[in-house]
Order: C-alpha cells, then structure tokens, then sequence
C-alpha cells in the first residue's frame, strides 16, 4: 500500500476482537456465569494491613463478602491481664497506632472510673488538645488512603500527609514519640508541655483551616470522585445503630450521636462545636463527614488552647507503685476518631487487672460490611472498606 | 435514667418466672449489672430494647469473663462442748463458689442517651461449650464480639447466626483467653530439641494443668 492508501484507510476499531458464535439457541441473557470466590488480602494493598475478605462475585458484582480476621491477633487482652495497670499503658498506643493518645485516654479514662481518680484542670485540658490533634491526623489520614482507593495516586496523600506530619511534630516534642505516644496516666499526665508548645501549636492549628479549604477545593467536588462515591455503600440508620456502629460512619447516616455531646467525659461540656451529619449514608458522606469534623475539631482547638490554664497536670493522689485499685469493675468509654473506643475492667484487689477488655471500634464497624457491599463491584467493595476507617492494630488485637 | 432496682421490679412483673439477681458493684464507677437467666435472656433483651422509658437499642460492649472456682473461708464463733465445759470456740467454715464463664452485655440508648445497663449471662460451669443464649437477634452489633468470646472462652452461644471462631484460625483447639489456658511449649511448628522447651514440656506432662 502507498502511503496516501493507509493514510485514507480507515483506523481499525479498539474493540476489534473475534467474536465466537454463539450455541444455537442461546441467548445473552441465558448465559449464566459461573460465581468466582475471591480471597481479597491477607495481601491486598487496599485492605490496609493483613485483612482478608472473601468475595463471592457475579461478574463484577458482589453476591457475598466475609471478612477473615485474626492475621495481627497477639492477644492484647492476655498480655495486659498479666501485667500491671500501668504496663499495659503503652501497649495501647499500638491497638490504633495512628491515634495513641485517645487509646491513652480511654484507658486511663476507665482505671479512672474504677479508682475515682480527679485529673487537673490542666491536664484535662491537655487531653482535649491532644484527642483532638489526634482526630485531625487520624482523618487527614484516612481521607489521603480513600482517595488512594478511589485511584488519586500519590498527590492527595502526600498532601494529607505533609499535614499529619506537622501534628506529629508537636507530639514528639511533648511526648518524644511521633507515633507511640504514651503519654496519658492515671489522673492526669506524663510531663507538662514544653515550652513554646502552645504557641507551635496555634500555628499548626490555625494553618489547618487552609489545607482543609485547599484540600476541598481541589478533590471535594471532583467529578471523579462524586461518581465514584455518591450512592455506593449505603448504611440506613436503623441498620447502623442496631449493629452498634459508632464514629463519623453513624453520623454519616443520620444519627446524631457523639460520645463528646452524650457522656461529656473530661471538659467536653464547654466547648461549644457542632456534630455534623450526612443524609444518605454512602462513601461520600462518610468522606465528607470527615472533612467537616475536622473542621470542629479545629474550634475545639482555638478554644482550647486560648483557655488553657496553668497547674499541677497530675492528681497527687495518683500512685504509681503499689497501684492497686480495689474489687470492682468500670467501663469507660471516649469518642476516638474511629468511634467509641472502651476499656471494661475487673479489679479483684491485686496489682494485675482481672479482666482487661478493649471494645475496639473498627472491628464492630465491619459488622456490617457485607450489607454495604452486596451488589456493589468489587472496586466499590475497595472504598467501601477504606470509607469505614479501620486499622488493623485494633481489630485483631 | 430508671435505677437498677426500677428495671429489676418492673422486669419480674413483666417476667414473673425469670430468674433476676443484682450485681453490686463496689468500684467508684458504681455500674450494677444484672445476671438474667438462660430461659428468659432473649425476651428480656427484646424488652429492654424496645421498651418506650428505656429503649436500649445500643449494645455496645459484650465480653467473656472466666470465674475460677473461689474457696472462702468465714470464721464464725460456735459454742462446743469440749472435756465437758461448754466453750465458744472459733470454727472456720470453708465453702467453694463453683466456677464459671461469663458473657457481659453493655447497653445504652442512642435515642435517650443513657446508660449503661449491664447484663450478665452465666453458663452453668466452666466446661468448654457451656450454653448460653445468643442476644445477636436482637442487637446485630453482638455478632463479632460474641464470635470472639466464643473463640477465646469457649462459651457456645445459642441461636447465633454464625458461631465460628474469629481471631484464632480454624482447626485451633484452645480458648486462649481462659485463665487455666497453658501456653504451648514452643511456638515454632515443630518441636526444637532445646533443653528448656524439653523441660518445660515434661512439666507440662507431668502435672496436667488442663482438665
């Protein structure tokens, strides 16, 4: 062919594939698949750990999901009923190893219930600003790893990121660990605030409102993302609170309830700060939902650290050896970023708690992962799970 | 919110022939619970939950706990005839509380946000497979937590949709969580001729820890 021939020619179809006769007799809707099982993980880098759930799929759609458990399991609850209270302590910043210091508080809280332990003014004080730095990281975070699901390689993560970093910062230099903070005791906490914190720390906090602005602007209304997450993954509330799910995916379906407005544990009730709600229950108000309890939290912070008086941060009653609470038991609960978070224990008088139970909230929220997910696609199934926030230091234990 | 002794009176109306004992609780938390018998455990769940003064419809927390066997011993003062003179003599009177598993449930109100009302549900000794009634019917958010009470006390819960074990993988035998549970030997696969894991293992014979 001359050159003016192929030029005129015209361009072969994509979808120029042999197509093979059909059986006599058949039609395309009587062709029946055959169900695929899939196991999705231990391995699979969306099931953000050692995850694995086994998929039933028609096609592309899913028909049934069974989430498999127990890759991390190391018995947390064991380990800590063979060990004093205060051991255990930083053995929780591992269960959620992103947000360590509401782990901290919702131990510390329940030992508190069971002894009657008064913290400070100040270190009450303390423990808001760091519960709600730690919301910040914790859904900063997860908004990066959805998008990551959704297929936005790279930027917004790194985006979020560049920002957790800066939080992490303040908590190193108050606690001297990025990530495993240990930082809360029974009746207060570990060591005052360093100086110059304060001041880092309303610089960090007042930043925050423009990486949210920044961040809505270029992803929130992205159509790719609306398309992707709009209607996907409905949760209706009655489902939602029969099945104890807790944290910003109750509230993305409608039910107002927050752990901060219901128990008002430590100071809550005197911050004055709204809990938003979604209406439809799907992956972009669960999304959503994040973006504005950030912005909350960062009120919360304002607040807080404009207030923040000056005083001993731990109760001088507090003893650290020979701690030992009397019989009995208590079940503390706290609003960490992924629900509720509690710590049921059983004193008998000795040094070693008797019962040491984590009600883990990203193990509960799975509950109803499979009625998310039937009929979904598989690559649905991917944000659904990312949408629910889990982190598998806390759901096997 | 009603107190614990409201809710018991009002329960043994509802239910004249359940079984109901009070907990107390000497903690600062001050949470009584309430044990509930295996006959009655699922209406009485359903009635919490849908009550209109209680509406229980948040299960939050359900745990197992291991009661060993408990022997107390009480010194009381008994008169005794002794060489023919009556004299009051101090007797210690030992006595065995059996023991058992235990699955606690914490409830609370989503819509009246209060709480907790706390049960318990006893199975009749510690053997693996004890029943005892599942409350996954009523509160779906009980399915995994009781899965994994199963998998780590060994308590069989009745009516559960599911029962398989959670963290531990199938095939596992023990019940980790129990307080009688004897580590294994070595953890490595097969056994390594080491002189401590020998020892520890001839012990381990020696003594039958589990029953």
């Amino acid at each position: 062919m001359s050159e003016s021939e192929l030029l005129s020619a015209p361009a072969p179809t994509a979808m120029n594939y042999e197509i093979r006769p059909k059986p006599a007799g058949t039609s395309d809707a009587e062709v029946g698949g055959e169900l695929l099982e899939v196991a999705m993980g231990p391995h699979h880098p969306s099931t953000h750990g050692v995850f694995r759930m086994d998929v039933v799929l028609d096609g592309e759609q899913v028909v049934k999901l069974k989430p498999v458990f127990g890759y991390l399991h190391r018995n947390h609850e064991k380990i800590a009923e063979n060990t004093t209270y205060l051991a255990s302590m930083p053995y929780t910043d591992r269960l959620d190893y992103l947000c360590s210091m509401t782990n901290n508080w919702a131990y510390a809280l329940s030992v508190e219930r069971l002894t009657g332990l008064i913290p400070p003014e100040r270190a009450e004080y303390i423990r808001v600003i760091t519960a709600e730095l730690t919301r910040l990281v914790n859904h900063t975070c997860l908004i990066g790893f959805l998008l990551q699901d959704m297929g936005a390689l790279g930027t917004p993560l790194m985006y979020a990121f560049r920002q957790r970093e800066l939080i992490l910062d303040l908590f190193e230099s108050l606690s001297g660990s990025r990530m495993m903070c240990n930082y809360m005791r029974f009746g207060g906490c570990r060591a005052d605030l360093p100086a110059g914190w304060l001041e880092q720390a309303a610089q960090v906090v007042g930043g925050y409102g423009q990486f949210l602005d920044e961040f809505q602007a270029l992803i929130s209304e992205n159509e790719i993302l609306v398309a992707r997450s709009q209607g996907v993954g409905v949760l209706p509330a009655e489902l939602a609170i029969n099945s104890s799910i807790t944290g910003p995916m109750l509230r993305a379906s409608g039910v107002n309830f927050d752990l901060r407005k219901a128990d008002r544990y430590g100071i809550y009730d005197r911050f004055p700060f709204r809990v938003p709600l979604g209406d439809h229950g799907d992956v972009y108000d669960r999304y959503m939902i994040r973006l504005l309890e950030m912005r909350e939290s960062v009120k919360i912070l304002e607040q807080a650290l404009r207030e923040i008086p000056a005083g001993p941060i731990i109760d001088p009653k507090a003893k650290i050896r020979g701690f030992r609470p009397k019989a009995g038991e208590a079940y503390g609960r706290i609003e960490c970023p992924k629900g509720e978070l509690g710590f049921y224990l059983i004193s008998d008088g000795s040094p070693n708690p008797y019962r040491y139970r984590v009600r883990p909230p990203s193990l509960i929220n799975l509950t109803v992962l499979e009625d998310m997910c039937l009929g979904q696609t598989v690559a649905d199934a991917v944000i659904i799970l990312g949408s629910v926030d889990i982190v598998l230091g806390e759901v096997d234990r | 919110m009603e107190t614990l002794e409201q809710i018991q009176a009002r329960l043994t109306a509802e239910f004249p022939a359940a079984r109901l004992e009070r907990v107390a609780n000497e903690s600062a938390a001050g949470q009584p619970s309430l044990v509930v018998d295996h006959a009655h455990g699922q209406a009485i769940a359903r009635w919490l939950r849908d009550d209109p003064a209680l509406r229980l419809d948040y299960c939050s927390n359900v745990t197992g706990v291991d009661w060993l066997p408990l022997e107390t011993s009480t010194k009381t003062r008994v008169k005794k005839v002794v060489d023919g003179v009556e004299k009051e003599v101090e007797e210690t009177v030992k006595s065995v509380r059996p023991g058992y598993l235990e699955a606690v449930y914490h409830l609370y109100s989503m819509s009246l946000r209060h709480g907790p009302v706390i049960l318990r549900l006893r199975t009749a000794d510690r053997a693996v497979g004890a029943p005892v009634p599942s409350l996954t019917p009523v509160w779906r958010g009980a399915e995994f937590q009781e899965r994994e009470i199963y998998d780590l006390f060994g308590i069989v819960f009745e009516g559960h949709p599911d029962l398989r074990r959670l963290l531990m993988w199938e095939g596992y035998q023990d019940h980790p969580m129990r307080k009688d549970y004897a580590e294994p030997d070595d953890y490595e696969y097969e056994p390594t001729p080491h002189d401590e894991v020998l020892e520890k293992a001839g012990k381990h014979a020696a003594a039958e820890v589990r029953p």
